[in-house]
């Protein structure tokens, strides 16, 4: 097994682990985490995949797509985390209801 | 008070995630070891095409000038997401304490270093790992150390110049889109002759305005621009 091919299963690792943390944990700042760590799963496999070239260096399209989605997930995060301090503010709690019409 | 603890999810509820998760995990673990061992993906075409893109590093020649079309999209995206934070209202101001005169000093230091890491890896990024992302990065760090400190730069600058700084990235971008539309009739496709300079104008002006973005976004709403009592 390729060092290459043992970053993408670490990626896949990542990439489940924020999934099952974004689906199970109700608070919303744990839930912005679980993305985060989905999406730095998703940039490790995309890295990783980059490296199967047959010459010495990596395919430059993936990495470039990456340091693309890397200023994406940190502005859609920050986004992301002012809202939640707005509706701490309004609701006192930092978790959506399970009922919206309560 | 709810319990940051808080679960929304019952016990045999999150089992049954769990397990559907592993199960997910093993299927994508299964695609990614079935892919074929060697895959040249678009190397081939970028490294062909690398002597007319103006620079030598495959990445910059993808970001700037193959697909310089995402990277426009993209300066747009963080534009969008800081108007996103400014509609949610102004910045709160916390309680500040003075900062320690060690801290202080690091800060007179550190911050100048950032800066000159920050020219020098907007200028590498031509021929080696580096470029706009990474230099408005390390100027954006900067200036969150420089908020974390209790100093305030946005008070350094009048406001229309800071909302200028801000959409320079941007703004620089569809001016280059319109010229070369109008006389390569392609949008954003470089002249070769001079892609070099055109690619080193789009960076300088996207690093600025990553820097004062990644910033403004730290302080969580549009910042007053006058000194309060």
């Amino acid at each position: 097994m390729s060092v290459a091919l043992m970053y993408a299963l670490v990626g896949v690792g990542l990439f489940c682990l924020g999934l099952y943390a974004l689906i199970v944990h109700a608070h919303i700042l744990r839930k912005i985490l679980a993305l985060n760590i989905m999406g730095s799963g998703v940039f490790l496999v995309l890295i990783a995949m980059a490296r199967r070239t047959a010459q010495g260096s990596p395919d430059p399209v993936p990495h470039a797509m990456v340091i693309t989605g890397i200023v994406v997930a940190v502005s859609a995060t920050a986004l992301a985390l002012t809202l939640l301090l707005k509706l701490v503010a309004l609701r006192g709690q930092a978790t959506l209801p399970d009922d919206w019409h309560e | 008070m709810h319990n940051v603890e808080q679960s929304g999810t019952a016990p045999w509820l999150r089992r049954l995630v769990a397990i559907a998760v592993s199960v997910l995990a093993a299927g994508l673990g299964y695609v990614v070891l079935s892919l074929p061992q060697q895959a040249a993906g678009l190397s081939q075409i970028v490294q062909a095409q690398l002597h007319l893109s103006g620079v030598t590093n495959p990445v910059t020649a993808v970001l700037l000038n193959f697909r310089g079309y995402d990277t426009l999209l993209e300066m747009i995206v963080l534009l969008l997401a800081l108007l996103g934070v400014w509609t949610s209202g102004e910045m709160t101001t916390q309680a500040e304490e003075a900062t320690g005169a060690v801290l202080d000093a690091m800060v007179r230091l550190l911050v100048p270093l950032l800066i000159l890491v920050a020219a020098y890896l907007l200028w590498v990024g031509a021929h080696a790992p580096g470029g706009a992302f990474q230099a408005g990065a390390v100027l954006g760090a900067a200036g969150v150390l420089l908020l974390l400190t209790g100093r305030r730069p946005y008070l350094a600058l009048p406001a229309w110049l800071w909302r200028l700084v801000l959409i320079a990235g941007p703004m620089m971008f569809v001016l280059i889109a319109i010229i070369t539309a109008v006389l390569t009739s392609h949008l954003l496709q470089l002249p070769p002759g001079h892609a070099g300079l055109i690619i080193l104008a789009l960076e300088t002006a996207a690093t600025l305005s990553i820097a004062v973005t990644l910033t403004a976004l730290f302080l969580g709403g549009e910042p007053p621009y006058q000194e309060y009592q």
